[in-house]
């Protein structure tokens, strides 16, 4: 399989690679890159695990071609902390209790950014139709959307 | 979170130090940043992918395999069949001498449900592995296969399973684990009413958000570390020793992470063969379910069948429980047995009742081998108990809570397995469910305790 040459921007740092043509963006983040952040539950668009931030754009990376991610900037839940703050969100998972296994809190993380990023007071209806796509097994959405509920009232007192 | 401690106020200890307060997870910060390392994080130089070719037949004899093509694949470096295992047939819970040991790690001579693993094939990538078993023809002559437990176990019916001769599990009480206990046929003839219903449910898959399996590094000095998502590490261990005949010492398993289980990573499948493809080619060894896979094959809750027949008065008293529970194991034990068993323990319900008789079967058919999952062997006969329970409420006219309360086990009550009852709150807690569902219980029922002083 011919190899193609990628450039995209990663969590604010420039990668570069070549990979054979039809590998996943969820496959080269994994194997390639070694940002395991984004994990594989299905491989076919229907779990949400693997979801990244693709300029902007909430996206299945295990959907997404590598090489068409040329030039793009790509956000995972691994870049997410700055300085070792945990983002408002992480820390919402994280009281509110929101993972159990933690297998699609990675995607349900991203899910949730791209939602607050666009509308920063969401109603519950708002986080229940974002969070859609994403599927956990063990958590129970409750605290997940409480979660994501609590860390944008963080955000809107952080603005104020 | 709000303690009731007007329960059992003259008993209880309150010096605890843990339970009720909140903690944290120390799992959750890993979760959060994507830091968590789940075992197919591990990425090794040289990784090769395998993958199973499966049986698409539910019960046939295979009178040969041909690897030939597979082997000339590209990218394709070891094919692995039934020769290549040192101990092909196992059992996970020999481990707690429960026998005999009746499942192939590749299918040697026959398979027996449909999926079932025939040959493992090693390539450089996952798809020149997917290719390549494709590749594999193997020869079947179709027998004719039996997928219902009552069929199963007619006399005459095609035979499952050879390893138990018979197509239901043989337990030291006999063809069946038994509850006795009063007199059931004397329960009966009391009774002012009696109703017997059977319930059925099918098999359920656990669906884990993360696919069951394994990677596998060589360690050099003909040692081997496997990560794992396995839910049961030392059951892994000593069955990988035992089918590789490999001393646990040579095995260094790392888990603890898994990405949702529910019991359905309890079965030892994926690493021992995993290992010996690692120990057969020097290299890593990726095994990983797909997502079809792990529909498909993966053990499933068992089906159930339970028959119940209740003797009950008027004044809403069980006076006798007869129940015959069936557990569909599939082809193989796995945990099917001990699930059948605790199905036989647990059918009196958390009620007192003077006159039992209880028979469970594990039973053999060419279906998915089922095994463990969230109390399996009792969850089903929770739903089946509680809607016969509701039924005998209905039958009798008394408010099916009400009609628990009068039956619910209290200290001291003898329980059918000849255990005394002890430390019971199920008065209690059904108080509390009576006040949080606004379900009001008549003042009587409120006025009880399952605490009996001197009992
Ligand atoms: S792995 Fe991409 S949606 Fe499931
Ligand atoms: S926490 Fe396990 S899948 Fe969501």
């Amino acid at each position: 399989m011919a190899k193609v040459p990628v450039q995209f921007t990663l969590n604010g740092s420039e990668k570069a690679e070549f990979i054979e043509s039809g590998t996943t963006l969820l496959h080269a983040l994994r194997d390639k890159i070694g940002d395991t952040s984004p994990k594989g539950g299905c491989h076919q668009g229907t779990c949400g695990a693997c979801s990244v931030i693709i300029d902007g754009e909430l996206r299945l990376s295990c959907l997404t071609l590598a090489e068409t991610c040329n030039g793009a900037d790509i956000k995972t839940t691994a870049g997410l902390a700055e300085g070792g703050v945990l983002h408002p969100l992480q820390r919402a998972f994280l009281d509110a209790f929101a993972t159990q296994c933690g297998f699609c809190t990675p995607g349900m993380i991203m899910a949730a950014k791209v939602l607050l990023d666009r509308t920063p007071n969401p109603s519950r209806d708002d986080v229940v139709e974002a969070l859609s796509g994403n599927i956990c097994r063990c958590t129970g959405y409750e605290p997940i959307i409480q979660a994501v509920l609590v860390a944008a009232r963080a955000n809107s007192q952080n603005a104020a | 979170m709000e303690l009731r401690k007007d329960y059992f106020a003259d008993v209880r200890k309150d010096g605890l130090n843990e339970i009720g307060q909140p903690r944290p997870r120390l799992d959750s910060p890993g979760h959060v940043t994507g830091k968590t390392a789940y075992f197919a994080d591990r990425n090794f130089p040289g990784m090769l992918h395998l993958k199973m070719v499966r049986s698409p037949h539910h019960h046939a004899r295979v009178r040969s395999i041909d690897t030939s093509e597979a082997e000339k694949h590209p990218g394709v470096v070891r094919v692995l069949t039934a020769k290549d295992v040192p101990h092909n047939v196992y059992t996970i819970l020999i481990l707690i001498q429960v026998g005999p040991e009746d499942e192939t790690v590749l299918a040697d001579g026959k398979v027996r449900w449909k999926g079932e693993a025939v040959v493992a094939v090693l390539a450089e990538t996952e798809r020149a592995a997917q290719e390549a078993a494709a590749k594999v023809k193997v020869d079947y002559e179709v027998l004719p296969a039996v997928f219902d437990m009552e069929e199963a176990l007619k006399p005459g019916a095609p035979l499952v399973n050879e390893y138990h001769g018979q197509n239901y599990y043989l337990y030291d009480s006999g063809e069946c684990r038994k509850v006795r206990f009063g007199d059931v046929e004397a329960g009966f003839a009391q009774a002012d009413h009696i109703l017997e219903q059977s319930y059925q449910s099918s098999p359920i898959e656990h669906a884990p958000t993360e696919t069951t399996g394994c990677v596998v590094a060589p360690e050099g000095n003909d040692r081997f570390t496997c990560y794992t998502n396995t839910q049961a590490m030392f059951f892994t261990l000593d069955n990988a020793s035992i089918i590789l005949q490999m001393p646990g010492s040579k095995l260094h398993f790392v888990g603890g992470t898994v990405g949702g289980g529910f019991g359905g990573k309890v079965d030892v499948i994926v690493e021992p063969i995993a290992i010996l493809g690692a120990k057969l080619t020097g290299r890593p060894v990726s095994f990983v379910y797909s997502r079809e896979e792990e529909m498909q094959i993966s053990s499933p809750r068992a089906a159930e069948k339970i028959v119940i027949k209740d003797g009950v008065m008027k004044d809403g008293r069980i006076v006798a429980r007869k129940v015959t529970g069936y557990t569909d194991a599939g082809a193989y034990s796995r945990h099917s047995p001990y699930g059948a068993q605790k199905g036989a323990a647990h059918y009196p319900g958390p009620y007192t009742i003077p006159n039992v008789w209880i028979d469970t079967y594990c039973v053999y058919t060419n279906r998915t081998p089922s095994s463990a999952m969230r109390g399996f062997g009792v969850t089903i006969s929770d739903f089946a108990l509680e809607v016969q329970m509701d039924k005998l409420a209905r039958l009798i006219g008394m408010d099916p809570l009400e009609f628990r309360f009068i039956n619910a086990y209290r200290d001291g009550d003898m329980k059918a397995h000849r255990q005394p009852t002890e430390g019971a709150a199920l008065i209690e807690c059904m108080q509390e469910a009576s006040r949080a569902a606004n379900w009001p219980v008549a003042e009587k029922y409120m006025a009880m305790s399952s605490y009996r002083k001197g009992a």
